[in-house]
């Protein structure tokens, strides 16, 4: 496959001998130490109405191990998922995410749980980084109980509100007025954090985005808009449905920020610039420039309206795991084997976590009617047959 | 002596009643009566009291005082930061609005009219209505949406619009409709108090309608429970059922059906969501008769779901066919004549009842 050959051809020997203690760490998972490092973003940031930060970013090793890993892990989360789909364990709508992961570990680094993010219906690596677990993710998918949403949400409904992920959104462009809704939350609270709300270049035309963006300018909020630019909403390119993509510079008087969004390394610099930005000057624009590997859902194949030499370019070029993979084997902070050895033990986590939401039942008949309210009052609901199902809403 | 004591104890409370007995009549001073406007103002200014997480949204709510002088003198009390004049942008305030609610604040967004909530409605339904459900109770969505509903005066086609039917058929939304002040200010509270999301539909010509209210309605802690009609007036002949301005209409007909012999049982459903289907069944059962009167368009209305309700829960009840009266089926037309054919007045109402009652032939051939 693209990703072994990969890494063949990016292997170095890495003829340095390696000092006691970390040949002792072969027996051991690598984590490496928070020892400083610091590494240039790929390109520079190009900025609107603002000063780009530097493309200097501070990390670290655990850092850039953590990164790989959790890459990894969606990686391989998202690619179970296709699979599991095909086997029609999966129904309805699965958008993925394979691809686009550098943003959500990226920005997780450069913040905090008490930080809010609302997504659209691309969300379960985004989930996965706010900390929901893999069963979650899967038994969610196949619709079971032990779905974080206990199977009444979908793929599109995820949430995670004990660490401030709202979800999980269908309906396209919605989450940003809800996004800026949380920061001037935040900022009512006096919380001192802010709200990511990410949207894609398809949704980037909605009139309610300006909406709110205004609002939010007015306002001084907390908001940090999030374009993920992969260059086609659904099926359409860029330049057919914007008359300006470059939607960095899409807020007009709100500052913007354009970042290679398959460096996780210049994400987590641009979503801390934002968060000291919206702190004390309110909303900003980031654009992610980033790409999926797959259509824009599993109904999708994705080739339709791009060649295969674009998508394989990508992968290539610019792929955001390899791009880790080869910063930490040139600063020798692993070996190519120690890698490897992580992505077989995602790839056990991602096979376990699947075969435990397999045993997850569905939810129980009564499911139907729970949750409609918050506060039901004993009032009735119906089924399809009111003089069959009735229930009473707690 | 006891006798005298006694004779004298019943003069002064009978005394005590007249005045009491005479405001129901004629709405003397001697009773505290307050406009529907006062009785939504206070319960604002209580609940934003009472609760740091309330504040309030919308277009002209704060330096305008209200566009109908809902939320007048509350930008004053309490500051910009929760009484927030907004661009003219539903779709964006409204997700702004919810959003605050999820994150655990207590929005209440105004509509100037609840025409207007039409362009905020994907928000209402789809990331209000829906979220408890889809989170399966981790996002709820403590939000109430208010504003006037229904046809006003002269105001043509796109300002006239009863929401009512649309909202309530929504799972995940609770929807109220008060009539008098009492309601006003017990449901609002209510609806303040709510976790859920609930539209609360008013009606702008009883904004500067006065009404008797009680001590208890008074006090800062009076709620009305949602989901429970009331029985403004007792019968046993027929059962009108109402919410809004209909309510009034209804309680004239009423009258007038009294002078002809006929006593008519008026519901104020107060809650279109829940609908109180209880109180509906249980006072057909009684009179057997059933005219639903609404504003809005008749099709798909609030009177067809009362309707379909009866008949399947209390059909061996039934002594004459469920009636309708609602709007006409066109949109609102400006001249005062035609609007007035396009709203139910009250001989409409009295004329269905007769009908329910002595089942005589309507006018209107049938299709």
């Amino acid at each position: 496959m693209a990703l072994s050959h990969l890494a063949a051809s990016a292997s170095r020997s890495s003829s340095l001998l390696k000092p006691l203690s970390s040949a002792l760490s072969l027996r051991r998972s690598i984590s490496g130490d928070n020892s400083p490092l610091t590494v240039e973003t790929s390109v520079p940031f190009t900025s609107h109405q603002c000063e780009a930060p530097s493309r200097s970013v501070e990390t670290n090793p655990k850092e850039l191990l953590t990164f790989f890993r959790d890459m990894a892990l969606m990686r391989r989360m998202e690619i179970a998922a296709d699979s599991l789909y095909k086997a029609k364990l999966i129904r309805g709508f699965c958008h993925l995410y394979d691809g686009q992961e550098a943003v959500a570990v990226g920005m997780e680094a450069a913040i905090t749980k008490k930080d809010c993010i609302i997504t659209a219906y691309r969300d379960h690596c985004t989930f996965v980084s706010r900390g929901g677990t893999l069963l979650e993710v899967f038994a969610e998918l196949m619709g079971r109980q032990a779905g974080c949403s206990k199977g009444k949400g979908g793929s599109m409904h995820f949430y995670k509100k004990d660490s401030n992920f709202y979800g999980g959104h269908g309906i396209v462009g919605a989450q940003v007025p809800l996004g800026c809704g949380l920061a001037f939350a935040q900022k009512y609270s006096k919380d001192e954090t802010v709200t990511f709300a990410l949207y894609g270049d398809g949704a980037a035309n909605q009139g309610q985005l300006f909406e709110a963006l205004n609002i939010s300018a007015l306002w001084d909020l907390p908001a940090i808009l999030v374009c993920e630019n992969n260059h086609y909403g659904m099926g359409t390119a860029e330049w057919r449905a914007a008359k300006s993509p470059a939607y960095y510079k899409r807020g007009d008087y709100v500052p913007g920020l354009k970042v290679d969004g398959m460096d996780a390394l210049a994400v987590k610099q641009a979503c801390k610039f934002a968060k000291e930005h919206a702190l004390k000057n309110g909303p900003i624009i980031l654009e992610m420039d980033t790409y999926r590997y797959h259509g824009h859902s599993m109904s999708d194949p994705g080739s339709s309206y791009r060649t295969r030499d674009e998508i394989s370019g990508v992968r290539q070029e610019r792929d955001p795991i390899e791009r880790i993979r080869k910063l930490i084997l040139s600063h020798d902070l692993a070996t190519e084997k120690e890698l490897k050895d992580v992505e077989k033990e995602v790839r056990k986590e991602v096979d376990d976590a699947i075969a435990q939401a397999k045993e997850s039942p569905m939810p129980e008949p009564s499911e139907l009617f729970t949750n409609v309210y918050a506060k039901g009052l004993g009032v009735e609901s119906f089924g399809a047959d009111r003089k069959e199902v009735r229930a009473t809403l707690p | 002596m006891l006798a005298i004591a006694r004779q004298r104890m019943l003069g002064q409370s009978f005394k005590k009643i007249l005045p009491a007995v005479s405001v129901l009549r004629s709405y003397s001073s001697a009773a505290k009566q307050i406009t529907v406007r006062e009785a939504l103002n206070s319960a604002l200014d209580e609940e934003m009291s009472a609760d740091p997480k309330v504040f309030l949204m919308g277009e002209e709510v704060g330096e305008y005082q209200g566009a109908y002088k809902i939320t007048k003198g509350l930008l004053e009390k309490y500051g910009p930061e929760r009484v927030l004049d907004t661009p003219i942008t539903e779709a964006g305030f409204t997700g702004i609005g919810v959003g605050a609610a999820y994150y655990g604040l207590k929005p209440v967004v105004e509509f100037m009219t609840f025409n207007f909530s039409m362009q905020a409605i994907d928000h209402i339904i789809n990331s209000a209505a829906k979220s408890n459900y889809m989170s399966a109770g981790q996002i709820s969505v403590p939000i109430v949406f208010r504003g006037p509903n229904g046809a006003a005066a002269g105001v043509g086609a796109q300002h006239s619009q009863c929401y009512a039917a649309w909202y309530a058929s929504c799972p995940g939304l609770k929807v109220l409709s008060p009539y008098n002040s009492e309601d006003a200010r017990g449901l609002l509270k209510a609806a303040i108090r709510d976790p859920d999301p609930v539209v609360f539909l008013e009606n702008e010509l009883l904004y500067g309608e006065s009404f008797p209210v009680s001590d208890e309605v008074l006090d800062s802690s009076f709620c009305l429970p949602i989901g429970k009609a009331k029985i403004e007036r007792e019968g046993k002949d027929v059962t009108i059922t109402a919410f809004s301005k209909m309510v009034g209409y209804a309680l004239k007909a009423a009258e007038m059906l009294e002078r002809d012999g006929i006593y008519a049982e008026v519901i104020n459903l107060r809650s279109i969501r829940p609908l109180d289907r209880s109180t509906i069944n249980t006072s057909v059962r009684k009179t057997n008769r059933l005219i639903t009167v609404e504003e809005g368009f008749p099709q798909h209305g609030v009177g067809a779901e009362i309707c379909a309700s009866v008949v399947e829960e209390s059909f061996s009840y039934l002594d004459a066919p469920v009636e309708r009266i609602a709007g006409a089926d066109v949109p609102m037309p400006y001249a005062a004549n035609l609007e007035r054919m396009a709203v139910p007045q009250v001989e409409d109402i009295v004329r269905a009842a007769k009908r329910a009652c002595y089942r005589s032939v309507p006018l209107a051939a049938t299709a």
